[in-house]
C-alpha cells in the first residue's frame, strides 16, 4: 500500500515535470509543442485584420470561393505567406495578415481585383484579363527541344480569340507584354498570328508560382467589388508588449495561487499545486496540438480556467476538512470530500461551459478565441481537479502522510 | 450567519450601487458623452492610437484632423501622464486614413501610429445584437439547466436574479470608471456570469444537500447554515481568482487593464451576490408555507 502510494506520487511528479519541460522547451530541434510555438493572434504578433463584404446581393458560394482564392493568391504573390483568408457568413471574407505594418498598403493590394492585360510595344492595351475564359498550370517544353517546365496556359473567350488573332497578326516579330497589376510578367515574341484562342505565359515559374498565377488570372474577373467593413491594425511592438505582460501576469498570478494554496491547504495544497502544474502544461500543449490561435482574450480564458481548476479543489478540500472535523477517518474524509463535492463542481462547470459555448457560436474573432481556450480549460481542469488531484491525495495518504493535521484538521 | 434576517440591508446596498450606476449613465448621456465610453466596435467609426512623442496642443491636432477628414468634432482623448492620444472619428476610407497619417507625421515628426481600428455601421450594429443575444441565450440556457438540476424554478430564478444583479454592478463599473465598451465587454460579462453562477451553485448545492437535516419550516436556518458552510470556499476561490486577474491589472498593457478592472469588480460582485443575494432571493420567492 505504502509503496503503491509513493509510486503513484512519483508518476505524477514525473508527468508534471515532463509536461512542464515539453511546454517550455518543446521536443527536438523544431521545439515541437513548446509554448513559444503556439500560433499567435494579431493582437499579440501585430499585423492587419480586414473584413470585406461583397457589394452585391445574392452572391453564390462559387463566387465567394473564387474571391477567397483570389485574395489568398494575392497574399502569396505579395510574400505574405502566413496570411489567413477565410469566408465569414455568406458574403464576407476575413483576412488576417500577421506582421504587416502598413494596413493601407495591404488594403490596396487586396482591394484591387487582379488586372491582367496584353500590351503592345507602344503601350496600347490589346486585350484584358476578363477575356480569358480559363487559365491553367501546365508542364511541358516551352521551347523546341527544351526541358519540361511549368507555364500558364490561357484560353480566350470568343471576343478574346478574335482580338488576340488580330493583335498577334499586327505584331509579328515584336513582343507582346503580359502585364499583371502594372508588372510585366512575360514578354513573348510573336512568331505567327495565333487564331485558335490559345496562349501561354512562360517565364521562370515553379510549379507553385505557375499555379498561383493561373488562379489569380482565373479569379481576375470577379463579378463583384469587395468593400472594407472592418479593419484593425496592431503595431508589432504593441503586440509584443501585450504578449510579454500577459505572460508575465499569468506567471505571477499562477505563482500567487500556488503559494496561497500551499499556505492555506498544506499537504492538500501541494496536491492541488501539482495538479495545477499538470493542468497548465496540458493546456499549453493541447493549444499547440490543436493549432489554436492564441489571442489576448485567449490568455484571459486560460487564466480564468485556472481559477475554475483551483475552485474545484477548494470546494473538495473544504468538504474534506469538514468531514475530518466531524470525526471521520482520513480515508473516509478523502472519499467523501471528493464524492460530495462532485455535484457542485459538475453543475458549476457545466453552467460556465454553457456560457462559453454560447460565446463560441455567437461571438466573432477575439470573443471566439476567449471561448475556445475557456472551453478547453474547463474540460481539462475538470479532469485535473477531479482525477489528478485525487490520485495525488490518495498517493500522499497511502504513501505515509497520514496525520489528519496535515490535511487541515485543527486540534483543539 | 444571519444572511436571511439581514436580506433587506443587502438588497438596499446593491440597489444603491446600481442606482449610482444608472445616475452615472444618465449624467454622462446628458453631458453628451454617451452613457458608456463606447469604442468604435460598438458605434462604428474609425479610431486610432497615436503617440505624439512630444508636447502638443490638442487644438492643433484637431485642426489637422478636421482639415483632412472634413469632420468638425473628432474625439481626442489624452492618456494622462503620457503623450499618447486616442482619436475617434466617423469612419473614413483607406485613402483618407493614409492622408491623415501623413499630415500628422508631417506636423509631428516624432509621432508614432499605434493601433488603428475601423468599423462600419453594419458591423457595429451586428456586434450590439450579438452581445445582447449571447447574454440572453446564455442566461436562459443556464436558467433551464439549474432549474432542471435543482427541480425548482425558483432556484433557477433566484440564481438568474443574482446574475442580473452582477451584470448591473459591472455595468455600473463601466459607466462610473468610463471603461471602454468594446469586444472584451461581452467577454467580461459572460465570464462574470459563469463565475457567479458557479458560486451560487456551490451554495444551492449545499442547500439541496441540507434539506433532510432541517424541518420544512426552518428554511431560513437551512439557507444560513449552507452559506456559512460554504463561506471558506467562497472567500478562497474569489481570492485566488482575484490574484490572477489582479496580476493582469497591475502588469498589463492598457488593453489588458480594460479587461481586468471590470473583471475584478465583477468577481467581487459575484462573490457578494452568491453569498448575500441569491439565497435571500430564493427565500423571498418561496411560498409562505415553505419558509
Amino acid at each position: 500500500m505504502k509503496a503503491r502510494g509513493r509510486f503513484m506520487l512519483v508518476i505524477m511528479l514525473v508527468i508534471a515535470a515532463a509536461l512542464s519541460f515539453v511546454s517550455y522547451q518543446g521536443i527536438g530541434e523544431g521545439k515541437t509543442l513548446s509554448a513559444g510555438n503556439i500560433k499567435q493572434g494579431l493582437d499579440l504578433s501585430g499585423g492587419v485584420y480586414i473584413v470585406y463584404e461583397a457589394d452585391k446581393e445574392d452572391v453564390t458560394a462559387e463566387e465567394m470561393q473564387a474571391a477567397v482564392s483570389l485574395i489568398q493568391g494575392r497574399m502569396d504573390w505579395n510574400g505574405w505567406t502566413e496570411a489567413e483568408v477565410a469566408q465569414e457568413g455568406t458574403n464576407r471574407i476575413r483576412v488576417d495578415i500577421p506582421g504587416v505594418e502598413n494596413a493601407e498598403e495591404a488594403i490596396r493590394e487586396i482591394g484591387q481585383t487582379a488586372q491582367l492585360s496584353f500590351v503592345d510595344e507602344t503601350g496600347k492595351v490589346l486585350l484584358t484579363g476578363d477575356m480569358v475564359a480559363d487559365a491553367t498550370k501546365q508542364v511541358g517544353a516551352v521551347k523546341q527541344g527544351g526541358n519540361a517546365e511549368p507555364y500558364v496556359a490561357l484560353k480566350f473567350n470568343d471576343e478574346g480569340k478574335q482580338l488576340f488573332a488580330e493583335a498577334t497578326a499586327a505584331n509579328i516579330g515584336k513582343p507582346i507584354y503580359i502585364v499583371m497589376d502594372g508588372e510585366v510578367i512575360s514578354a513573348p515574341m510573336v512568331q505567327t498570328a495565333i487564331t485558335d484562342g490559345q496562349a501561354s505565359i512562360t517565364g521562370n515559374f515553379t510549379g507553385e508560382s505557375a499555379e498561383e498565377l493561373a488562379s489569380l488570372i482565373r479569379a481576375g474577373s470577379l463579378p463583384f467589388n469587395l468593400n472594407v467593413i472592418q479593419m484593425k491594425n496592431v503595431g508589432a511592438r504593441l503586440g509584443a508588449d501585450a504578449l510579454a505582460t500577459g505572460v508575465k501576469a499569468g506567471a505571477i498570478g499562477l505563482a500567487l495561487v500556488l503559494i496561497f494554496m500551499l499556505v492555506v491547504y498544506k499537504v492538500l495544497g501541494f496536491a492541488a499545486d501539482l495538479a495545477l502544474i499538470i493542468y497548465v502544461g496540458l493546456e499549453l500543449i493541447l493549444l499547440n496540438a490543436f493549432n489554436i490561435t492564441l489571442t489576448l482574450p485567449g490568455i484571459a480564458g486560460i487564466i480564468l480556467s485556472v481559477g475554475m481548476a483551483v475552485d474545484a479543489n477548494v470546494v473538495i478540500f473544504e468538504r474534506l476538512k469538514e468531514e475530518l472535523v466531524q470525526g471521520k477517518t482520513l480515508r473516509v474524509a478523502i472519499k467523501n470530500g471528493f464524492s460530495r463535492a462532485l455535484p457542485a463542481i459538475l453543475d458549476g462547470n457545466v453552467t460556465t461551459l454553457i456560457a462559453a459555448v454560447v460565446l463560441f457560436f455567437l461571438g466573432s474573432g477575439t470573443v471566439k478565441g476567449f471561448a475556445t481556450t475557456l472551453i478547453m480549460g474547463i474540460i481539462i481542469s475538470m479532469f485535473t481537479a477531479l482525477v489528478v488531484t485525487r490520485i495525488i491525495v490518495n498517493g500522499l495518504m497511502q504513501g505515509g502522510c497520514s496525520n489528519p493535521k496535515y490535511y487541515g484538521m485543527r486540534s483543539k | 450567519m444571519k444572511i436571511i434576517e439581514n436580506r433587506k440591508k443587502f438588497f438596499a446596498a446593491s440597489l444603491i450601487v446600481i442606482i449610482i450606476g444608472f445616475a452615472a449613465m444618465i449624467f454622462n448621456a446628458q453631458a453628451g458623452r454617451g452613457a458608456f465610453q463606447y469604442d468604435v466596435e460598438f458605434t462604428g467609426g474609425t479610431s486610432f492610437d497615436l503617440d505624439m512623442g512630444q508636447e502638443y496642443e490638442q487644438e492643433d491636432l484637431q485642426k489637422i484632423i478636421t482639415e483632412v477628414t472634413g469632420q468638425d468634432s473628432p474625439q481626442i482623448q489624452q492618456i494622462i501622464g503620457t503623450t499618447e492620444v486616442t482619436v475617434k472619428i466617423q469612419s473614413i476610407d483607406s485613402t483618407t486614413r493614409e492622408a491623415l497619417t501623413n499630415a500628422i507625421l508631417e506636423a509631428y515628426p516624432n509621432a508614432v501610429m499605434g493601433e488603428v481600428n475601423d468599423v462600419s455601421g453594419t458591423v457595429s450594429r451586428e456586434m450590439q445584437t450579438a452581445a445582447i443575444k449571447a447574454t440572453i441565450i446564455a442566461a436562459v440556457a443556464m436558467l433551464l439547466y439549474i432549474s432542471l438540476r435543482f427541480h425548482d424554478f425558483r432556484a433557477g430564478g433566484s440564481a438568474i436574479i443574482a446574475l442580473i444583479h452582477d451584470v448591473l454592478i459591472v455595468l455600473t463599473a463601466y459607466a462610473v470608471f468610463r471603461i471602454p465598451v468594446n469586444n472584451t465587454f461581452l467577454v467580461v460579462l459572460l465570464t462574470i456570469l459563469g463565475y457567479s453562477i458557479n458560486a451560487t451553485i456551490v451554495i444551492f448545492d449545499r442547500i439541496r444537500e441540507n434539506k433532510s437535516a432541517f424541518h420544512a419550516n426552518q428554511t431560513a436556518e437551512k439557507i444560513n447554515k449552507s452559506i456559512s458552510q460554504t463561506l471558506a470556499r467562497s472567500i478562497n476561490t474569489s481570492l485566488t481568482t482575484f490574484f490572477t486577474v489582479g496580476a493582469i491589472y497591475v502588469l498589463g498593457v492598457p488593453a489588458l487593464k480594460e479587461f481586468a478592472l471590470p473583471m475584478m469588480i465583477g468577481i467581487l460582485a459575484g462573490a457578494y451576490s452568491s453569498v448575500c443575494i441569491s439565497g435571500s432571493v430564493w427565500y423571498v420567492l418561496l411560498p409562505k408555507n415553505e419558509k
